[in-house]
């Protein structure tokens, strides 16, 4: 039962950590807090990702010429490419030293990126909701656009007494 | 002139006409002739159409698919004939009564009135010329949309609101029974929607749960054939001016769907399967509750207008009646209804409509010695009310006889009875209009001065002095008119084999 | 016939590079706008940008049609099987065209209502993003790559979330709307990545074709379901698929009305298609788990939205809102199709589909022409609109009438095909509750017809306003499609057909 939880350690705290980003995300009412929730669960997915590309006992991922199938400078075109791409996660090529798989480093990269231009348009849409309502607390948000709203209502109304008579 | 060129310019030419009477709008009296003019043409084009399908052809026209397995597609055949003739006939007489009408009235709106007529009328030649299902529904729809906006002609807020409850009603009614049924028909005949002689699914073998479900659905889903307790459209729309009644309670919309009720029970069920499904005698209560109830109601309304309807949704019921007997003697019967309910109902309408341009009258009560001051007006009313009664020598005797044979050849004596009583229904809620406004009883109080000067305007009296002729006349055509359609329900393999498109 | 004209007459290097040049082209147009001034110059170049996309995308479905075996495979800079694909078949290429033309269309008009409602110095910038939300949604339809989904996914979200919030200059509920659709949407699209880490880890590759040759053998891989079930979520986010379309309403509502054409035609489809292509491609129905998700989840959740969300759409005031509410109930009529999970159900999905955008594009359209002339978007604002801007409702009014699916015109022919597809498969219990819904819409469409029809202007001075002509024409050409294609639909529903025989991978075109 120990094993069981210990060899998967890395996953329990991703998931931990997902879940916590997941309810700060949901339950702030401070709208910073929300994206600080939401940033923190995009970054446990970049854990998530790498996590998945480490191997035991695997290295950086930098081929040897031991690695290389014909040894020598470069390799000709007939190596075949199935050893490259099996060569990550849990396949293991016949290489003398595994290491682990550089992909999923790129695609979190990637992610990366995509969180922080994220968190960017959420921060600046947070600076334009303080300069249009004066507050970024979701409730006191949620009050002003009632109150607007009630307030369209009633000068609709007006308009049309006013239209009627 | 080929069938098809004829059956295409049947369809064609109202949507010209309203064209015409788009461009033309400035002039009334030349958009006034545009409809007359083009309501002749299609008469002309319709009566010959009718004739090579009583030499047994059977003129079919295949526009194109809209979906491989939905085709536009048509085929007249002789019940879809007397619609037609009816209609287009109709139209012509219809026309003059409106102009007379709502010159008389002095209406706004009048060209957005006459196109949206033509609409209609294109609607129901659609309907009328239909060879299979999809068609058929399309152009039920098109009528539904085209008459709407005749409906809220007057654009108060009555009229809007009755506006409402008609399309609400129509729509909803044929979007959620109507369609439905059209959908399983589909999946039942093997992807296949066409009016088939013998009926489309009678070679398919279907449970009689299954037979009873999709005819419930269709008969319901008909809203315009105003079956209770889809009916109270019909009343509702009584707020529409006067010649839209007469169209929507003779000509086009009720026709549409009682002729769509027996066009589906003979070409789609077939005779065989609508004598095996139970819901049929179930829905054969419903038509005649629906004949007494509405009979009851007609005795009770003092406006003339909502009489009327209420007649109407009784006599409706007739033709639904009649398809669901599913004898020989009860279609007959109920596909002569058409016409001779036509006939009668549209004198009926019109007379209430020129009694209203003339004094502004509405009520039964207030009607009493009118007769004195407009005789014409109110001896056609007597002479239609004698055929909505079925009086020989008026139309209206053969559609009850027919049916009252056909009732006791499905071996039901008891729908004798009501077509009995019934008949003494309709001469307690119609025979005493025209007999008190004639012969008023000593000490009544004299009618109104006229409105109008000059009483109504001379169509307005002419249009239904002819229909009620019309009555009188179609009594004595019945072996031609009977002969024309025994083919259509003649039982199948006694036919000539039709080309499906 | 036009398809082959334009095949024959196009240069060779077009043909070849057709499908990467669809997103490439708009992205790159993009950078250049948002460094170019604002005024005419950046809507002629987003013009320009969009109809070559449009261009292209005719370009490969003429490919496709006329390849063996109808796939185009397009390898990234030739990195043969380990790079990155776009891979085009039937299905994209109907998107594809989809995508481009209503994007082509959007900026025809995009000059008359966006100078109307965004200030003068920012129309470049949003211009910009109109182009890079556009590429983001080209490049999600092409792709073959399940992490460069992701990407493009991304790409056209974070250009949207700043599109939504420009409409504060009209009504400052825009900004929190754009946030809460940025957090629920970086949500999906992160639950989408989970799920495809999970099937990464299982089977080392990411490029959609090799995983669909290498799921099978994995059917019973906890991993693997579990991917399958983030990517739905997460999908299913995007296409706001009932309960997860909360952004919905309040996004289309409060956007700059040009926006809300763009998204209401083109967004929501793209992530369909996406969920089609992971459902059908990819996973393929015949795991047991897919099936039970099929009849458990995504039925229930299609109907669910069709029938709550046209209730809750006849009860709104806000016309864009009622439109919104519409939308999901649409999407729940597709997702209803999809999970017939038959060749006939998938493409009465992707007919419907094809229509809603026609629809909703020239609906929204028209709301847009209003808003340059009149203020407000309430029912009673519309009140007597058919007077003042007759061409402008009278498109609306048809697009309503296909909303409804009347007779004649596009709607109908994909409810029949919807009903059609439900009656063979047995579900005769949900053709009653399509047709329940389409009563609703009766009722919602109406009301708004009503209005402007048949009720007098709420403020008397209204004199006859029509929206410019750069507007009418392609709303126009959008109402006029809508009768076309319920008249003769054979176009569209070839393309769903063909669209649907290629999800399911069954040979296209042998």
């Amino acid at each position: 039962m120990w094993d069981f939880i210990l060899e998967r350690a890395g996953y329990w705290a991703i998931i931990g950590l997902m879940m916590i980003g997941l309810f700060i995300a949901f339950s702030s009412e401070n709208l910073i807090k929300r994206l600080v929730g939401l940033s923190l669960f995009m970054t446990t997915i970049c854990l998530f990702y790498v996590t998945l590309s480490k191997v035991t006992g695997g290295t950086a991922p930098i081929l040897l010429k031991e690695d290389m199938p014909y040894g020598g400078a470069g390799y000709t075109a007939a190596a075949p490419d199935a050893q490259l791409v099996a060569a990550g996660g849990e396949r293991f090529a016949e290489l003398v030293h595994t290491y682990s798989n550089p992909l999923p480093h790129v695609l979190m990269l990637t992610a990366i990126v995509v969180g922080v231009a994220t968190l960017s348009v959420g921060l600046a849409l947070i600076v334009r909701i303080r300069e249009a309502y004066g507050s970024i607390e979701a409730d006191e948000l949620r009050a002003i656009d009632i109150e607007t709203a009630i307030a369209q209502e009633a000068e609709a109304e007006k308009d049309q007494h006013e239209a009627a008579a | 002139m080929t069938p098809e060129f004829l059956i295409a310019a049947a369809l064609v030419l109202p949507l010209i006409i309203a064209a015409g009477i788009a461009a033309l709008g400035k002039f009334p009296n030349l958009r006034e002739g545009v409809t007359i003019v083009g309501s002749f043409a299609l008469l002309a084009v319709v009566v010959q159409l009718t004739m090579m399908v009583s030499a047994g052809q059977r003129p079919e026209l295949f526009i194109g698919e809209a979906v491989p397995g939905l085709a536009f597609a048509f085929r007249l055949e002789p019940l879809g004939a007397l619609f037609a003739v009816v209609a287009s006939g109709l139209w012509i007489v219809n026309s003059f009564y409106s102009i007379g009408y709502m010159r008389g009235n002095r209406e706004r709106n009048q060209t957005r009135f006459y196109i949206c007529f033509a609409l209609a009328i294109c609607g129901a030649m659609g309907v009328a010329m239909s060879g299979n299902l999809f068609t058929l529904f399309v152009f039920y729809e098109v009528l539904t949309l085209s008459t709407y906006p005749l409906v809220a002609h007057k654009g108060d807020a009555a009229a809007q609101r009755g506006a409402r409850i008609y399309l609400l009603t129509l729509l909803g009614t044929s979007i959620g029974f109507f369609l439905t049924a059209v959908m399983w028909t589909w999946a039942l005949a093997g992807q296949n929607l066409d009016f088939v002689d013998g009926g489309l699914l009678a070679g398919a073998a279907i449970s009689p749960v299954v037979a009873s479900a999709l005819l419930l659905l269709f008969v319901f889903g008909l809203g315009k054939a105003a079956l209770m307790p889809f009916h109270f459209w019909l009343p509702n729309a009584m707020v529409a001016p006067t010649p839209v009644s007469a169209l929507l309670h003779a000509v086009a919309v009720v026709k549409a769907g009682v002729f769509a009720v027996m066009k589906i029970s003979v070409y789609i069920f077939g005779v065989d399967l609508m004598n095996a499904t139970p819901s049929a005698d179930f829905l054969i209560i419903v038509a005649c509750v629906t004949i007494v109830l509405a009979s009851l109601i007609a005795m009770t309304k003092d406006n003339l207008k909502a009489r009327l309807a209420y007649s109407t949704i009784a006599q409706l019921a007739y033709v639904t009646l009649g398809a669901l007997l599913a004898t020989e003697a009860g279609l007959m019967g109920g596909s002569l209804q058409i016409a001779a309910h036509a006939a009668g109902k549209i004198t009926l309408f019109m007379c209430a409509g020129a009694i209203y341009v003339a004094t502004g009258l509405t009520n039964v009560s207030d009607m009493k010695g009118l007769g004195r001051k407009m005789p014409i007006v109110f001896i056609a009313f007597f002479v239609a009310s004698l055929s909505i009664i079925g009086i020989p020598p008026l139309a209206g005797a053969w559609p009850k006889y027919e049916l009252m044979q056909g009732a006791v050849d499905g071996s039901l004596d008891w729908v004798l009875a009501v077509l009995v009583i019934s008949s003494l229904l309709n001469i307690a809620y119609l025979l005493p209009i025209p007999i008190l406004a004639l012969m008023p009883l000593p000490g009544t109080k004299p009618p109104k001065e006229f409105k109008r000067p000059g009483g109504a305007p001379a169509l307005t009296v002419a249009a239904p002095a002819f229909t009620a002729a019309l009555c009188v006349l179609l009594f004595f055509m019945i072996t031609p008119i009977s002969n024309f359609l025994a083919p259509a329900f003649e039982a199948p393999g006694t036919l000539i084999e039709a080309d499906l498109p | 016939m036009i398809l082959e004209s334009l095949l024959v007459s196009a240069p060779d290097w077009a043909i070849d590079h057709a499908p990467v040049l669809i997103p490439v082209v708009p992205l790159i147009m993009a950078a250049m706008l948002a460094l170019s001034p604002s005024g005419r110059l950046s809507w002629i170049l987003s013009m320009v940008a969009t109809a070559a996309s449009f261009y292209f995308a005719l370009l490969t479905l003429g490919t496709v049609q006329s390849t063996p075996g109808g796939i185009i495979e397009y390898w990234i800079g030739n990195w043969d099987v380990i790079g990155i694909e776009f891979r085009v078949d039937a299905l994209n290429a109907m998107i594809l065209l989809l995508v481009t033309g209503m994007g082509f269309l959007a900026s025809i008009f995009a000059w008359t209502t966006i100078a109307a409602e965004v200030q003068k110095q920012k129309i470049s910038l949003f211009l910009s993003a109109f182009l890079l939300c556009f590429a983001g949604l080209c490049g999600v339809t092409a792709t073959g790559d399940a992490f460069n989904l992701f990407v493009f996914l991304e790409i056209s979200s974070l250009s949207t979330y700043a599109l939504v919030a420009m409409g504060a200059s009209r009504d400052r509920r825009a900004l929190t709307s754009a946030f809460d659709y940025l957090i629920m949407g970086t949500l999906g699209a992160s639950f989408y990545i989970i799920g495809v880490g999970f099937l990464y880890a299982a089977t080392g590759t990411l490029n959609m074709n090799e995983l669909a040759t290498q799921l099978p053998a994995l059917s019973g891989n906890r991993s693997v379901q579990v991917g399958f079930a983030f990517i739905i979520v997460g999908l299913g986010l995007k296409a706001a698929m009932w309960p997860l379309h909360q952004w919905l309403p309040n996004a289309y509502a409060y956007s700059p009305s040009f926006v809300t054409m763009f998204l209401a035609a083109t967004a929501t489809k793209v992530a369909l298609y996406a969920m089609i292509r992971w459902l059908f491609t990819i996973f393929n129905p015949d795991f047991a788990f897919e099936q039970a998700i099929f009849t458990f989840i995504l039925a229930p959740l299609g109907i669910a939205a069709m029938v709550i969300c046209s209730f809750q759409a006849v009860f709104q005031t806000d016309v864009r809102r009622m439109l919104a509410y519409s939308s999901v109930a649409q999407v729940g009529y597709i997702i209803l199709g999809i999970s017939i999970a038959t060749t006939a159900g998938v493409a009465a999905g992707l007919l419907h589909l094809f229509n809603h955008a026609l629809m909703k594009g020239a609906l929204f359209m028209a709301i847009a022409g209003i808003c340059i002339n009149y203020k407000g978007t309430t029912i009673r604002d519309f009140a007597g609109l058919g007077r003042s801007a007759p061409f402008t409702m009278a498109a609306f009014a048809i697009a309503g009438l296909s909303l409804i699916g009347v007779p004649l015109t596009a709607g109908f022919i994909s409810k029949l095909q919807l009903g059609y597809a439900l009656f063979d498969h047995g579900w005769w219990w949900a053709v009653l509750l399509v047709v329940f819904s389409s009563f609703l819409a009766v009722l919602y469409v109406g009301r708004i017809l009503q209005s402007i029809f048949f009720m007098p202007p709420a403020n008397p001075r209204k004199t006859r306003k029509e929206a410019p002509l750069m507007l009418l024409v392609p709303l126009w050409i959008l109402a006029l499609a809508n009768i076309y294609f319920g008249i003769d639909a054979n176009f569209p529903a070839g393309l769903a057909r063909d669209g649907a025989i290629a999800a399911l991978g069954l040979e296209a075109f042998p």
